[in-house]
Order: structure tokens, then C-alpha cells, then sequence
């Protein structure tokens, strides 16, 4: 077997990058950064659509401050629009996961409420995808 | 004592290929049992067995020690041809295409490092992929990229060092 001759002249370096090595540590680096930039870039939503059952109850602007009642099979819940994010403020519902989720204000976001049947989705100026529009 | 029907006649290198490969097995078991905050996101440890082995003895030597380290581990770990296995298997492929690449770069100007992180981003690259077009075929995966890869280069850069420091001792 034959050992390559590459491993005798790295002796002289103890444990310090050569040029190239900084040279491909500093393009990882951007690679990464860009990929956060790329890919956890949120939009900010423009649109809000909300759901009931299978039916699309109405697709509304963001930027206003307006609240909504919708029915449900259990009840009211009560949607706030606020300048660009929205949240279920009440809702009938038994453990309040949608209540808790707070305000959402970036395209592709969602918040449901399952028991009473309504979804509030965040629309884009180009529509992400997720599991509810895949 | 009784004999072994079959003989299979093995050579030098063979022996020292598997003595090679079951250090890359002890330590990639080792790092099975540590937990990760996120599923995917391993240190690599055994990579710095593969990057050793490609420095001191060549390609084909370290490429044995890849493979039959990701056969034998998901042996021992109950992983063979499930969807782990699979996964273990795109990485270490992947990884060794782009160390046969990298190893191509001159020697004066790119050490153990560049070839460690370039491993390292071959090997999630390739998992990725399998992801993508296999297990979560969603674009959703995108999401995780980032993640990955920022793991990928600090995981890379710290084995390309030892690495760099277990040749340095060497010779």
C-alpha cells in the first residue's frame, strides 16, 4: 500500500488553514448566509383569506383594522385585522390553539381553529407553499 | 476447535481495511446515541476516519472504509435498508464523489479542511435530496436548508481540523 505524498507537506502547518482553506471557509460562509436570506425570507402578507368548512368565506386586505365574526359549527370566532397582521381574538373553541397563536403577519402563514371549521391564511404577492395549498 | 468450512483468503490491506473501518464504526455509533436537538444534524465524526484514511493511504482504501462503515453501522444499529440507512448511504456517496473532486485541488493551497467541509455539504446535500424526492416530497424542505448547512460547515470546519491535526502528528 502506498502512502500518498500528500501527507508530509502539511507537517509545516500546524493546524492552520492554507489560502484555499480560507478561501472555501469564506464562500461557505456567503453560501450560507444567501441560503438564510434565500430560503427565510418571509414576505409580508398583503392578503388574508379565511375558510369555513370547505368554503372560502372571503379573501380581504390587510391593511386595514377591522374585526369579523365568523359561524361556525360551534360557535363565533372573532378575527381582528390590525394594519398588516390578523389573529383570532375569540373563539368558541375548547383548547384556544388559535387564540394562542397570536398575530400572523408574513405570507404562507396560517393559524386554524379545527373545532369550529374556520382557517385564517396569509396570502403573498406570489403564493408560498405549505400543506394546505400543496 | 472446529474448523471454518469456508475460507476466505484475505490479504494484508483487507485486515487493514476493517481494522480502519471499525474505528469509523465505534465512533459512528458513538454518535448515534448522542441526542440532536434536530433530526439530522450529526457532527460527522466518522468522517474525519474517511478523511484520515484518504490522506495516509488514497481514494479506494477510504472509500471501502465509507461504505462498509455505513453497511455495518446500520447493521449494528437495526438501521439496514430502512429509511436511516438510506439516507447514511446518499450522504456517504455523495461525500465521497465530492472528496474525490476536492483531492484533485492542489496540496500547496487546500488542506484537510477544504476537503472536510466540502464533504460536508456533499453529505447533506445528498440527504436532501433523498428527502426531497423520497421521504417529505414537499417544497417545505427548502425551509431546512439553511439549517443544514450552516451545521454542515461548522461540523466540517471543526473535523477538517482535527483531521489536520491527527496528519500533523502523524508525520
Amino acid at each position: 500500500m502506498s502512502r500518498l505524498p500528500y501527507s508530509s507537506d502539511t507537517s509545516n502547518s500546524h493546524l492552520k488553514p492554507l489560502i484555499g482553506d480560507w478561501l472555501v471557509i469564506i464562500i461557505s460562509i456567503v453560501a450560507v448566509f444567501f441560503m438564510f436570506q434565500q430560503f427565510w425570507s418571509f414576505e409580508h402578507a398583503s392578503q388574508l383569506r379565511i375558510r369555513q368548512g370547505n368554503k372560502i368565506i372571503g379573501t380581504y386586505d390587510l391593511n386595514q383594522t377591522r374585526e369579523l365574526h365568523i359561524k361556525g359549527p360551534i360557535g363565533e370566532s372573532i378575527i381582528v385585522i390590525n394594519q398588516g397582521k390578523v389573529r383570532f381574538k375569540q373563539s368558541p373553541c375548547h383548547n384556544q390553539y388559535c387564540v394562542h397563536q397570536g398575530w400572523l403577519s408574513h405570507a404562507g402563514e396560517v393559524a386554524i381553529c379545527l373545532p369550529n371549521q374556520v382557517s385564517l391564511q396569509l396570502l403573498g404577492a406570489k403564493n408560498t407553499y405549505d400543506s394546505l395549498n400543496y | 476447535m472446529t474448523r471454518s468450512t469456508i475460507n476466505i483468503s484475505t490479504t494484508a490491506e483487507d485486515h487493514h481495511i476493517a481494522k480502519l473501518t471499525a474505528l469509523a464504526i465505534g465512533l459512528h455509533i458513538i454518535e448515534a446515541v448522542i441526542p440532536s436537538p434536530l433530526p439530522g444534524v450529526k457532527p460527522g465524526i466518522a468522517n474525519i476516519v474517511t478523511l484520515y484514511v484518504l490522506y495516509e493511504y488514497g481514494f479506494a482504501t477510504a472509500a471501502w472504509v465509507s461504505l462498509l462503515r455505513v453497511f455495518a453501522s446500520s447493521l449494528l444499529l437495526g438501521h439496514f435498508l430502512s429509511p436511516t440507512f438510506v439516507l447514511s448511504l446518499s450522504g456517504a456517496i455523495c461525500s465521497l464523489a465530492a472528496l474525490y473532486l476536492a483531492q484533485q485541488l492542489p496540496k500547496k493551497y487546500f488542506s484537510a479542511i477544504t476537503l472536510s467541509i466540502c464533504a460536508a455539504f456533499a453529505h447533506i446535500a445528498g440527504q436532501l435530496i433523498v428527502v426531497r424526492l423520497w421521504l417529505i416530497p414537499q417544497t417545505g424542505v427548502i425551509y431546512l436548508i439553511p439549517i443544514f448547512a450552516l451545521a454542515a460547515l461548522i461540523f466540517g470546519l471543526i473535523n477538517g481540523l482535527i483531521t489536520t491535526k491527527l496528519i500533523n502528528q502523524k508525520s
